[in-house]
């Protein structure tokens, strides 16, 4: 008899499941960013355990890192020149994605946009006086980079075709224009390597400070595009066509215009990029021009909620891991490409700590947790 | 003839990784998962499947035999492949992330764990690259059966392949099988078409997401295994998966989500990556090398112009089912 009044017992206890899980009210802005920090540690500290399994101090690893990209002039620009088309390429993305439109294909629009700036420098530097030629080059390249971003727009707006896939197709199809014109028609005379000219000096950007003037040009985008989101009719259109598209419809948005212009935009945005690339950085064109910079970028954009100047401070931070890295390739034998893995185990982390910012949780026989 | 036969071969040996690929993500997506870490979990069951038998070889000071390589380079690859979907399972899941965004997360992730630990062990290695021995290679070289393999033009069509091609087609074909015939198979289904309804039916929602989730994962690491040990001969090269994992993604697509005409999607695409070496079209090499790329492309536009009702995607993909806010 006893034995059938403890079961009632446990069976009345299980109704109450042991954790529930509910929608939080809006958590204040410092304790979510202490969360969010807190994520951060966690992630570094995952990967403080694989330097440690991979035999090596992951202080002594860490501090290599940071030592070489702000030790001496040198680390420091060269943190910077890694920041720009990070920055630069997460603007692009970032105003996509603010509409939920999925372009990861900035490593595509980047090379278009490469690619248009490398004709004018190779084959119109002598015609052109040189202010005249390096604004063409940049205008070319936004305008190619904004029509790569332009057709999958085009088809998303008028039949809905799957865009994260259109996009980053279009990445492979611009790279293989790359590798051809490479071994071919922009081939070096008199060469058999498929590599194209160093630039004439008059296409190649200019210095302040020891670094590419492409860093003061994308701080000056970095505060248009904020201004655009934040002030402008269309920045506010695009970011209701993001909340819910057929809201945008009720209030008399023409949603596949809005998605249009914006990745004409967008595109235009990852072109000039890829100008910066190549002639402030790079002063050539090869299948490394944009070297992965489309894809980091989505997680600088995502990293900053889509807010370009925080964007600043997450790509300064990716670019630090990046230049880390590579010293440590020398001094440690640590691949590179362990950035990559920092980076998409910090991706992880921030991501589970959105989860604690909007929800709690709520455990069995904790009194007044309802509200 | 010879030379349509030596294409037929040829397109189906490249269509295999995006079989596995498309397969896995079949599976996943129709608990309701749009995974878009496919070529992420590729890159991991790559280096994965490749470095269980390397570090085996090069820690006992052996050379394995070639069918016992192949069991372990699987079973390397899908426990890789399944570790990262369940990372993405738990992001997903349980703690309720963005789908699109965290696949993309699991692509870059995996893309970093190959290319580091391929070129890791490759750096420990005497000869300076990361490589399997002669014997464990040859277990995955074409097999040849007796009899069947010698029947003038079929023997060679159909029986003259890897094993892990015939592993694929049955892998295909129990899939079929199971999302169509089994209680499981519908049960999954439910979940992806409506979780709320399955969740009323007393159906763990969460378990069937992570198991089809983890599951397909491993399909897709067992596809990228095929790619570093029979493409590239069991070399570990750098980047070497790029692009198939996004191919498999698309091809899911244009197979409308059914194991049976991803059979056929793959051997396309297979084709279409491959075609150059068969079909000269006068066309730059490197614009050959587009058109897999281009004909995804085109598939996208075709089936968003014409949609056809039986062959849509499962009504809840890519949307995360909260049951506290049914």
């Amino acid at each position: 008899m006893s034995q059938t009044s403890t079961s009632t017992v446990t069976r009345a206890e299980h109704k109450v499941p042991l954790m529930r899980i509910a929608r939080r009210n809006t958590m204040p802005h410092l304790q979510a960013w202490l969360i969010r920090g807190g994520g951060l540690l966690c992630a570094l500290l995952m990967g403080a355990l694989l330097i440690a399994s991979l035999g090596h101090n992951p202080i002594a690893v860490y501090a290599d890192m940071i030592n070489s990209a702000f030790g001496g002039r040198i680390g420091f620009n060269e943190t910077v020149r890694i920041a720009v088309p990070l920055l630069g390429a997460a603007l692009a993305v970032g105003l996509a994605f603010k509409m939920k439109f999925w372009n990861i294909g900035a490593e595509g629009q980047i090379l278009v946009g490469a690619i248009a700036a490398t004709y004018f420098a190779l084959f119109q530097f002598d015609n052109l006086p040189r202010p005249v030629l390096l604004i063409t080059m940049g205008l070319a390249a936004a305008v190619a980079g904004g029509i790569w971003g332009l057709i999958p727009a085009f088809f998303r707006a008028k039949w809905g075709t799957n865009e994260t896939l259109f996009t980053l197709m279009l990445n492979y199809v611009a790279f293989g224009i790359i590798l051809y014109l490479q071994s071919d028609p922009w081939r070096r005379p008199g060469t058999d390597f498929p590599i194209i000219d160093m630039f004439d000096l008059s296409a190649r950007l200019p210095r302040l400070f020891g670094i590419h003037i492409g860093w003061v040009l994308v701080l000056v985008l970095t505060v248009l595009v904020h201004l655009y989101l934040a002030r402008s009719k269309q920045g506010f259109q695009l970011s209701v066509v993001g909340q819910s598209e057929n809201t945008a419809r009720y209030a008399g948005m023409n949603v596949g215009r809005v998605i249009m212009r914006t990745m004409l935009l967008s595109g235009a945005i990852a072109g000039f990029v890829g100008f910066m690339q190549v002639s402030g950085a790079d002063f050539t064109l090869n299948e490394t021009t944009a070297g992965g910079v489309g894809f980091t970028a989505i997680t600088v954009a995502w990293l900053s909620h889509l807010n370009p100047v925080i964007m600043i401070l997450v790509a300064f931070f990716i670019a630090i891991l990046e230049r880390g890295s590579i010293r440590i390739q020398t001094t440690f034998m640590i691949p590179a490409t362990i950035a990559t893995v920092l980076i998409g185990i910090i991706l992880f982390f921030m991501l589970a700590c959105e989860f604690f910012i909007n929800y709690r949780l709520i455990f069995r026989g904790k009194k007044g947790a309802e509200s | 003839m010879d030379i349509f036969i030596n294409f037929f071969n040829a397109a189906v040996l490249a269509g295999t990784p995006l079989l596995f690929g498309t397969l896995g993500e079949i599976l996943t997506e129709k608990s309701g998962n749009l995974n878009l870490g496919v070529e992420g979990m590729m890159f991991m069951g790559a280096v994965s499947g490749l470095a269980a038998v390397f570090l085996l070889e090069v820690g006992l000071g052996i050379e394995i035999a070639g069918a016992l390589a192949v069991l372990i380079a699987i079973a390397g690859a899908f426990i890789a492949g399944a570790l990262g979907a369940f990372i993405y399972s738990v992001l997903v899941v349980s703690l309720r992330t963005q789908q699109n965004v965290t696949g993309l997360a699991l692509t870059i992730f995996g893309i970093g764990f190959g290319n580091f630990f391929g070129e890791y062990f490759g750096r420990t290695s005497p000869i300076g690259f990361m490589t399997v021995s002669l014997s464990a290679r040859q277990g995955f070289s074409n097999l040849s059966i007796p009899v069947l393999s010698d029947i003038p033009i079929l023997g060679p069509l159909l029986f003259s392949y890897n094993i892990l091609v015939y592993l694929a087609v049955v892998i295909a074909v129990a899939m079929a099988f199971f999302l169509s015939r089994t209680r499981w198979g519908l049960n999954l289904r439910a979940v992806g078409e409506n979780p709320a309804t399955a969740d009323a039916a007393s159906i763990n929602v969460t378990r069937y997401k992570y198991l089809a989730t983890c599951i397909g994962g491993g399909i897709c690491g067992i596809g990228g295994m095929y790619i570093s040990m029979v493409t590239t001969s069991g070399v570990w090269v750098h980047n070497s998966v790029q692009g198939f994992g996004w191919i498999a993604v698309a091809l899911v697509i244009f197979a409308t989500w059914s194991p049976k005409r991803a059979l056929v999607g793959s051997l396309v695409f297979g084709g279409l990556t491959v075609m150059r070496f068969y079909v000269p079209l006068g066309i730059p090499m490197q614009i050959y090398d587009t058109f897999p790329f281009l004909a995804t492309i085109l598939v996208l536009i075709v089936t968003s112009i014409r949609q056809i009702k039986e062959h849509s995607p499962p009504a809840q993909l890519g949307i995360n089912y909260f049951r506290e806010e049914r």
